[in-house]
């Protein structure tokens, strides 16, 4: 059953995924990158991280997505075009992609041992164990990232500033 | 035989939940149109049988038969999935919401049709998923009017999210879970006086909640998305039959969901007011009924409370609407959660 949920949502990611570069219409992309946002959500539900899953569907899926598309929609962009840079873009990406590929599958076979394994199944890891480990053993991490965020906050600020 | 009977029952359960949900939506109409009748000194409908209780059915089966319009030059798979969206995700929220004590028939709970651990963030999740319906239906339409209204709705909804997000923390601190059941049970004790809205101190959050979900529902006075006076009728101007019904359907099923999540976070759920302040009367059966009682008539207030403040307060302008929710709510009900989290850690 979860081996099955497994596969069937880990192809609706793929699938998402591929549909977001085939796709011209930039709308269209947005709406396969929510798809490929939300079934990741599942897939951390299959692994018992509930809160997470629960969070990236309010946070990616439904509020940075929403963004994507309102600006997709406020600059009311078209379709894409073909350009010289698509045709290279062709030319140097695919053979890139699978290089790139081939070198994390080899990576993976040849480390595979040494991941750690994680388990499908019926078990929950409760919010109050995250939090736990959020807040204590992973504390300056959090805290750094935060700061992180809030540069950005100011930088964005800082940006949409009207000149004097 | 044991898996049957539960597979059964709780499709029984889903079944009966929804026909339920689908008709207290149709007559959340009638309540609308009657009560802004009598604020507006006239009748409202009243011809469809006896004072007008058969208008939801009428309603209901004129948009039926009404011709389904599909515009020229809509992007056609958006705009007929936009609708779908909407109602779905509004209708998805009744699935986590207790209506009743946790009481068991066969091993299958009786008034809940899902009891997530994490049921809070499955309502917030859904319902930041709804925006979909909205933006995209404006985007699908190729009309003007429409694009406006969903770029107002999406920005509005995007905006109040996080002082709705941020008004309920106080309450999960206080239960310290985000399961539903837990968040009620902890407030019924001593009736009204152990409410979150009272007893856990969470007044300030309650109103923050309140006018945040009211701009997420959309409703007055935050119902810029379809101002009329404006943009005809917003983001489902090109929408006719029964897809305009699904638009509208939603709506109302927000409004009803809006309502049971401040019953159960703030009002106390399906907890009597009075506590255990009179004996237990009745049977097992009425006993299992009283408290479905009190948790509808809580709903029930919290409509009429929607349906005043249509008939009583003017729209906002837009970029009052934008100022009043990131100037005012926000920071408020990020001061709200810092200081019940020093109130819980000294006395809690």
């Amino acid at each position: 059953m979860h081996l099955a949920l497994f596969v069937i949502f880990g192809l609706f990611c793929l699938g998402g995924a591929l549909n977001l570069l085939l796709q011209r219409h930039p709308i269209n992309s947005a709406l396969s990158l929510i798809v490929v946002m939300s079934s990741l959500a599942v897939l951390y539900l299959l692994l018992g991280a509930e809160f997470l899953a629960l969070a990236q569907i309010i946070v990616y899926s439904g509020a940075i997505m929403v963004l994507f598309v309102f600006v997709i929609m406020l600059l009311n962009a078209g379709e894409e075009e073909k350009t010289h840079g698509s045709r290279a873009a062709y030319l140097a990406g695919i053979p890139g992609v699978l290089a790139l590929f081939c070198v994390l599958a080899s990576t993976y076979v040849t480390l595979r041992t040494s991941f750690g394994q994680a388990r499908l199944g019926n078990f929950i890891v409760t919010t109050e164990e995250l939090s736990r480990v959020l807040f204590r053993n992973l504390l300056l991490p959090f805290e750094v990232t935060s700061i992180l965020i809030l540069v950005a906050i100011l930088g964005a600020v800082v940006l949409a500033r009207k000149e004097q | 035989m044991n898996i049957l009977i539960f597979v059964l029952l709780s499709l029984l359960k889903v079944a009966v939940v929804t026909v339920i949900f689908l008709t207290a939506v149709a007559y959340t109409v009638l309540l609308e149109r009657k009560l802004v009748g009598r604020i507006q000194n006239r009748w409202g409908p009243s011809r469809v049988g006896p004072f007008g209780l058969m208008q939801p059915l009428a309603d209901g089966l004129k948009l039926f038969l009404k011709e389904d319009l599909m515009p020229d030059a809509v992007a056609r798979p958006l705009f007929i999935l936009a609708p779908i969206i909407a109602l779905s995700c509004a209708l998805i929220s009744i699935g986590v919401i207790p209506f009743g004590e946790n009481i068991r028939w066969h091993g299958v709970d009786m008034f809940q049709i899902a009891d997530v651990n994490i049921g809070l963030l499955v309502i917030l999740g859904v319902t930041s998923v709804g925006v979909y319906g909205i933006a995209l239906s404006g985007w699908s339409s190729n009309n003007k009017y429409s694009l406006l209204g969903s770029l107002r709705s999406t920005a509005q909804m995007v905006s109040y999210e996080l002082a709705l997000g941020l008004s309920v923390i106080g309450v999960v601190l206080r239960t310290g879970s985000l399961r539903l059941r837990d968040i009620v049970n902890v407030q019924n004790t001593h009736g009204i006086l152990s409410w979150n809205i009272f007893g856990g101190l969470q007044l300030i959050a309650f109103f923050i909640y309140l006018m945040a979900a009211f701009a997420e529902t959309n409703r007055t006075p935050f119902d810029l998305p379809e101002a009329e006076s404006e943009l005809t009728a917003g983001y489902h101007t090109e929408y006719s039959s029964m897809k305009f019904a699904m638009f509208f359907m939603a709506e109302y099923a927000n409004m009803i969901n809006v309502g049971c999540v401040a019953t159960l976070l703030f009002l106390g759920g399906w907890s009597s007011p009075f506590g255990n302040l009179f004996p237990a009367f009745g049977g097992a059966v009425v006993q299992a009924l009283l408290p479905v009682f009190w948790f509808v008539a809580k709903v029930f207030c919290f409509l009429f409370l929607y349906v005043w403040v249509r008939g009583t307060l003017p729209r906002f302008r837009y970029d009052q609407l934008m100022g009043f929710g990131w100037k005012f709510l926000l920071p408020i009900a990020i001061a709200n959660v810092m200081v019940s989290s020093l109130v819980l850690a000294f006395h809690g």
